[in-house]
């Protein structure tokens, strides 16, 4: 199963570097990561989505809230959860057309489009890791260049 | 408020914590620290390697059950602890560990005995601090204590800059302080205290299985009330050994790849089992698919981590162990639940019992190491404290010397640390100068820290070490013989060196005992010495640990003496 992790944790040195070797250490994967200062500078907040049957993403939680630096660690419920991630990508142009084709795209996905050169441009996304694959097999065809993407950052809805 | 160094502030802070000795040795990052130990009333124990240090720490906290502290310098001072402080995880033991580190101002710069030991024992301690400003000492070594002891009990690394040792800051030391994100004793579940009574009452053939936090946590009253409550017989593992009397009628000893074969046989055929304070490691249990069919675990830890880790459980109980069973207890007497008559499956059990503590086949020598065993157990008074290396030895303490008082049998049961039972033995004689302190060893993990019998001779701390001697790496030889077609490599130690003159020439007492006898005389004398004494018994090097759960098999598949 995929599951999206909420941890917050004391915005300290050393913080992220403990939280991965735990991963590595423990024989866990991580499949993405974010992080990022909260309201509180005191605080960060490191959303990871892992995978792993519902025993190993209990030990990761137990794991994760055994440590002394994690303040609070949640499993977030997808359903109950607004969960984004942005991703850039880099497109080829070949055809005269791509370049309104491209926009048509990203328009039907709400993404903006950047850096408009003669033979390429760049795509701006922010969406579900599902969305965000959909657009990526319909970009395949004008061929991408490159992609970045920041990995999930997520927080639950208010009353789930 | 008082201004001094940070140096300074860390013996303070640590006298404040009850700190009367350190175990340890100086380096260039580390003197400041030391050169406050010329005017504070800790005592400084000498050390010839920093492992040997960090053992004698966990030895300590082990036996005193409070933080036993180690010394030492930057670089490979601080790289020499780290198996230290992996044995004193492993074996949930707690210890301070203070490292002297670069300036400030060269971390990161590759300076002269420079490590980044914060990032290399970070999967091994409990917590690690690095202040950078002398200001932070008081409190870190505040925070350090109490990590270090409460809870699953674990190491803390405190790794201090040569600057922040040195520089002065007007320092506070705070009475109370918060870790948001610690909480290392959640409240007693009445609940599932009373599921598990339950539980154990509905089963026809349930067990005990003590583990290593049933000792960590001092709850042999309540396990001995709980158990003859009940009318339970009571195996442990090999951490968890000496948890219960193990002359009481309802012991059957240490399960495992060397368990004793009644507690193997009875724990494979229970149907219901109270796990107390254990992992379920692999040499415990064996196989897992094994262990849990159909059988109903109930299992009891102050980590909740490991509920669910190793094994699937029919029932958690979270929470101290010795307040979980003392509420059990409490639960059964207002209920007036007492067992007293024999059921059929204890019964069973005590036959089991009886017919392999009469029917085992022992090795046919003088020599052989049950006999050697029963006669160290036999004239040792049963508060003595023991520690273990690692090896065969270890695993014939396990089997034929049994411990009367609960809490006085150690050894590396986790990591498996050669060389760590004689510094350990060391701490644990400093922790408890009033006992006789037996450090059961073979020669080849003897060998790998024996250069603490400086230690022991100089620093005036009489400590016995008793040494099965087949100058063999026995416990390898016996997987090569057994496994390898015996073909025999990397093991013979050529009877080298001769442990009677090294004693000697450390000024310790070296007795060699080949005879029953010899060995008497030599017991007895090695407890009566004002010197520590190596007892260098010369054994079969073709002996082997028996019975043995080949690893991947199942407890009830055991290899017995033919």
């Amino acid at each position: 199963m995929w599951a999206i992790l909420s941890v917050l944790v004391e915005n300290r040195p050393g913080v992220l570097f403990k939280i991965t070797h735990l991963f590595r250490s423990r024989n866990f994967n991580i499949d993405s990561i974010s992080v990022g200062i909260t309201d509180n500078p005191n605080y960060s907040r490191m959303t990871i989505t892992s995978y792993g049957d519902e025993k190993q993403i209990e030990q990761i939680v137990k794991q994760l809230d055994k440590m002394i630096d994690t303040v609070e660690v949640k499993q977030l419920d997808e359903h109950k959860t607004v969960f984004r991630e942005l991703c850039i990508f880099k497109l080829k142009l070949s055809n005269a057309n791509d370049s309104m084709e491209v926009n048509k795209l990203a328009n039907a996905y709400g993404a903006k489009v950047h850096d408009v050169k003669k033979d390429s441009l760049m795509v701006e996304l922010t969406s579900t890791p599902d969305q965000i694959k959909a657009f990526e097999e319909l970009a395949k065809p004008f061929g991408i260049i490159d992609v970045a993407r920041t990995g999930v950052t997520a927080l639950q809805r208010s009353g789930a | 408020m008082e201004s001094m160094t940070g140096a300074k502030a860390l013996m303070t802070a640590m006298e404040k914590e009850g700190v009367k000795e350190v175990f340890g040795l100086p380096g260039g990052a580390n003197l400041p620290m030391y050169d406050e130990f010329s005017r504070c009333d800790i005592r400084h124990i000498l050390v010839r390697h920093e492992q040997s240090a960090s053992h004698m720490a966990d030895g300590f906290g082990r036996v005193s059950r409070k933080p036993g502290v180690c010394f030492a310098t930057s670089g490979p001072g601080a790289t020499n602890i780290l198996t230290g402080i992996a044995t004193a995880q492993a074996d949930s033991s707690p210890m301070i560990a203070v490292t002297g580190q670069v300036p400030v101002a060269m971390i990161g710069k590759d300076a002269f005995q420079e490590s980044d030991i914060i990032g290399m024992t970070n999967p091994v301690v409990k917590y690690a601090f690095q202040p950078r400003t002398p200001g932070e000492v008081p409190e870190v070594v505040k925070k350090g204590f109490y990590i270090a002891e409460t809870g699953r009990p674990g190491p803390v690394l405190i790794d201090i800059p040569k600057d922040v040792q040195q520089n002065e800051a007007s320092m506070e030391f705070p009475d109370e302080f918060n870790i948001q994100g610690y909480h290392p004793w959640t409240d007693p579940d009445i609940v599932a205290c009373e599921k598990a009574i339950e539980m154990l009452l509905n089963s026809e053939k349930p067990i005990i299985l003590a583990g290593g936090g049933t000792i960590i946590s001092s709850a042999f009253a309540e396990l001995q009330s709980l158990a003859e409550t009940l009318m339970l017989p009571v195996v442990t593992t090999f951490k968890g050994k000496g948890a219960f009397p193990e002359n009481h009628p309802l012991s059957l000893g240490p399960i495992g790849m060397h368990g004793h074969a009644e507690a193997n046989k009875m724990m494979a055929e229970a149907d219901c089992v109270l796990a107390i304070g254990t992992r379920f490691s692999d040499r415990s249990v064996g196989t897992f698919e094994a262990f849990e069919k159909q059988l109903k675990i109930i299992h009891m830890d102050v980590d909740p981590a490991e509920i669910g880790k190793n094994q699937t459980t029919s029932l958690a109980v979270v929470g101290d162990v010795r307040t979980s069973l003392r509420i059990m207890v409490k639960l059964l007497l207002q209920k007036a639940i007492k067992k007293t008559e024999e059921s059929v499956w204890l019964k069973h059990v005590k036959e089991t019992k009886d017919y392999w503590r009469e029917n085992l086949k022992l090795h046919p020598g003088e020599m052989g190491a049950a006999k050697i065993l029963r006669k160290l157990r036999e004239i040792l008074p049963k508060e003595s404290v023991i520690t273990t290396e690692v090896g065969q030895h270890q695993m014939w303490a396990s089997l034929f010397y049994d411990v009367i008082q609960p809490g006085t049998f150690f050894s590396s049961t986790g990591l498996g640390t050669m060389g760590w039972g004689f510094p350990a033995s060391i701490g644990a004689k400093v922790a408890r100068p009033d006992v006789p302190v037996v450090d059961i060893a073979g020669d080849g993990s003897f060998s790998m820290t024996e250069n603490s019998l400086a230690t022991a001779v100089l620093e005036d701390i009489p400590v016995i070490v008793f040494v099965l001697n087949n100058s063999t790496l026995g416990m390898v030889a016996q997987w090569q013989r057994t496994f390898y077609d015996r073909r025999m490599v990397g093991v013979d130690q050529g009877g080298c060196p001769d442990y009677v003159k090294l004693a000697e020439s450390y000024g310790a007492q070296g007795i060699r005992a080949q005879s029953m006898d010899e060995l008497d005389r030599a017991i007895k004398s090695a407890i009566s010495s004002d010197v520590a004494t190596v007892i260098d018994i010369p054994i079969d090097p073709e002996e082997d640990v028996l019975p043995f759960v080949a690893p991947g098999t199942s407890l009830s598949d055991m290899i017995l003496p033919s």
